[in-house]
């Protein structure tokens, strides 16, 4: 199972700019999050935070109990080996090929023979579909495929956590849906804590089981992914529509008086630059076929349901909507009887039963580190 | 919550930080050189890097700063009637001075720049940033190689330098301005000492080193994109070269007072 990271009160500013401050959530382990957010909002600073590239001004962020902000330096690269980041364009290195730069790591890091490793290289290739390319050099091929060998350099340690950088971003749809498609059976596979930090709507809709967002230097929420989906939080409203009415600008601020206006212009007729109205939940992607059923989405559920009583209504109506027959009949038809339930971080026991928590599972602890009531705004 | 210190800011304080900055990286270098494994086939690359860029331009340079100090001196040595010790005179100004300084001006120019330039452009390629979350320490995989290459370098180019700046010297002396072959050679150990060559030695190691560490450190952080590369790689090449003139005079002073001089 992926290993569980908890972010607490963490603050970055670059000299006087404040990039986000006070950020505290909890990546759930083994569950896929998402970090939404308009451009600007700090999310690859996040994210970079979260290894230790960038310094964060203060507050913690504990990986299996090692707080990496204050951790040695050894520490540090000890930990990050636990870790498999795709950057924005792939990072790769660009003196070597594909099969050096995906054999990297195992070359660094392990003692496994040249075959051995041939091995594993040509296996990640394949999963992520660059047979064939692997003598090719990262400046010979396009930005969907550096992107796809980013992907399958950071897989080829079985990391128990993997963030990605905007996933979408220089690829076209069908790509996009072919790269949520494969993090998901990734997760299925390795069971591995997944963050990613993008922008696209339609992967934030069905990948993840928990998005947060970021907006004006604050985490506006991070919870299930039923909750802001099912949002009227006005930022969360406008971005999920794509919509220029709401308080998201061209710049980072946007005044009354703009939004006054242009709300003017959207009632004489004006095009107000969203789609169709995307809110309320949709089904996830499942795993391909024959893999079999993702881990993360049963701990997920004994702990949603623990804290069900404590989300919107409207999430609540998401999630009980959203329930197979069994589920109801696992947790009571109501879910209004699942208070008492705590969610099991660990595995069900064999014959499937449900698993009350102890007390020392704090990974459970959700509902304060968690989901956060929306500031600020309505 | 208390908030971070602000960075303190009085004129000067952001020279401090980032020759600070400097030094931390020296003295990472110094203790990572020291981490196993070794990266040896990133040092044998580098090393032949170096070579191949230095090599030439070093030699190309070496005849001609030779000849100068023979010229310069011949002309001011027959003034004074010390015809006969044309050679010594000229074997100290190279070995001691010219020697290590052109090696090392070499090699912070054709290697330094190119050791920053592609640092740097592997740093806004967020290559470096790749690597550190590969759990690998840049420093220790790609510095120390390059600092380590570029000492080597310097200590064998210096006794090339050496070498073909004398003869150079010798040239001009016995061919152009009439000296004598036998008086040139037979000079050259009345004020020349071996201790000369050793302190020619260790300037041309420790200018290696700062050219290796400030190139590094220049390309390890670039400000902001492309054109920030190009910016680091232009003050790399200044700060070497003012580095280097200063450690140079603070070198020769302590050689001049530690080591007793032939002939004084």
């Amino acid at each position: 199972m992926g290993a569980e990271v908890v972010v607490e009160g963490l603050t970055k500013s670059f000299g006087r700019q404040t990039i986000w401050r006070d950020v505290t959530l909890t990546l759930p382990p083994g569950e896929v999050s998402v970090m939404l957010g308009p451009s600007g909002t700090g999310k690859s600073v996040f994210l970079k935070s979260m290894i230790g590239l960038l310094k964060p001004d203060r507050g913690r962020c504990e990986i299996n109990g090692v707080d990496i902000v204050t951790c040695s330096e050894h520490k540090l690269y000890e930990i990050r080996k636990l870790f498999g980041v795709l950057f924005q364009d792939g990072a790769l290195f660009g003196s070597m090929n594909l099969y050096d730069n995906v054999a990297f790591p195992l070359r660094e890091h392990t003692k496994k023979s040249e075959s051995e490793i041939r091995k594993v290289v040509f296996e990640k290739l394949d999963m992520t579909g660059l047979n064939g390319a692997e003598k090719k050099l990262p400046g010979e091929i396009s930005g969907g495929m550096r992107k796809r060998a980013g992907l399958a350099r950071a897989l080829v340690l079985d990391p128990e956590i993997i963030l990605v950088d905007e996933p979408d971003s220089g690829l076209d749809p069908v790509r996009t849906s072919y790269i949520s498609q494969l993090l998901i059976d990734l997760n299925t596979q390795i069971d591995a804590t997944i963050l990613i930090v993008s922008h696209n709507i339609n992967l934030a809709r069905t990948v993840p089981d928990n998005i947060g967002m970021l907006f004006r230097r604050e985490l506006i929420m991070f919870g299930p992914r039923e909750v802001l989906l099912t949002s009227e939080e006005p930022v969360v409203k406008q971005f999920l529509n794509g919509s220029r009415i709401g308080p998201i600008g061209m710049s980072e601020e946007k005044d009354e008086a703009t939004m006054a206006a242009e709300q003017a212009q959207v009632d004489a007729g004006h095009h107000d630059g969203g789609t169709d109205d995307v809110r309320g939940v949709v089904p996830q992607i499942q795993p391909t076929p024959g893999l079999g059923e993702r881990a993360g989405v049963r701990r997920r559920l004994d702990r949603v349901m623990s804290i069900l009583h404590t989300l919107p209504p409207a999430a609540q109506q998401g999630i009980r909507d959203s329930l197979t027959e069994e589920d109801r009949a696992r947790y009571g038809a109501g879910a209004g009887a699942t208070t008492a339930l705590r969610p099991s971080p660990h595995p069900r026991n064999g014959d499937g039963g449900w698993q009350p928590a102890s007390g020392d599972l704090n990974v459970a602890e959700l509902p304060t580190s968690n989901y956060r009531e929306p500031r600020g705004g309505q | 919550m208390t908030t971070r210190p602000a960075p303190a800011s009085f004129p000067g304080a952001g020279a401090l930080r980032e020759t600070g900055r400097l030094f931390a990286l020296a003295l990472d270098v110094i203790v990572q050189t020291f981490r196993r494994p070794f990266q040896v086939r990133e040092f044998v690359q580098q090393c032949w890097f170096i070579a191949s860029v230095t090599i030439l331009p070093t030699a190309l340079v070496a005849i001609p700063f030779g000849a100068v100090v023979a010229l310069q001196l011949g002309s001011l040595i027959v003034q004074l009637g010390a015809q006969s010790f044309t050679g010594a005179a000229a074997v100290l100004a190279i070995i001691q001075q010219a020697a290590p300084l052109v090696t090392a001006l070499m090699v912070a120019g054709a290697g330094g720049s190119a050791i920053c330039a592609d640092l740097g452009a592997r740093t806004i390629r967020e290559e470096i940033d790749a690597m550190e979350v590969l759990g690998v320490n840049p420093i220790q995989r790609l510095v120390v190689p390059r600092v380590l290459a570029a000492m080597v370098i310097a200590v064998l180019l210096n006794g090339l330098v050496s070498v073909v700046g004398v003869l150079g010297s010798y040239f001009f002396n016995v061919v152009l301005q009439g000296g004598t072959p036998g008086a040139y050679l037979a000079s050259f150990s009345a004020l020349a000492q071996l201790p000369d060559l050793w302190i020619s030695e260790i300037k041309a190691l420790i200018f290696g080193f700062i050219a290796g560490v400030v190139a590094a450190y220049r390309g390890l952080n670039p400000k902001g994109g492309p054109k920030g590369v190009g910016d680091a790689v232009n003050q790399s090449v200044v700060i070497t070269f003012l580095l280097l003139f200063f450690v140079n005079f603070v070198l020769t002073a302590v050689y001049l007072s530690v080591v007793p001089q032939k002939g004084s």
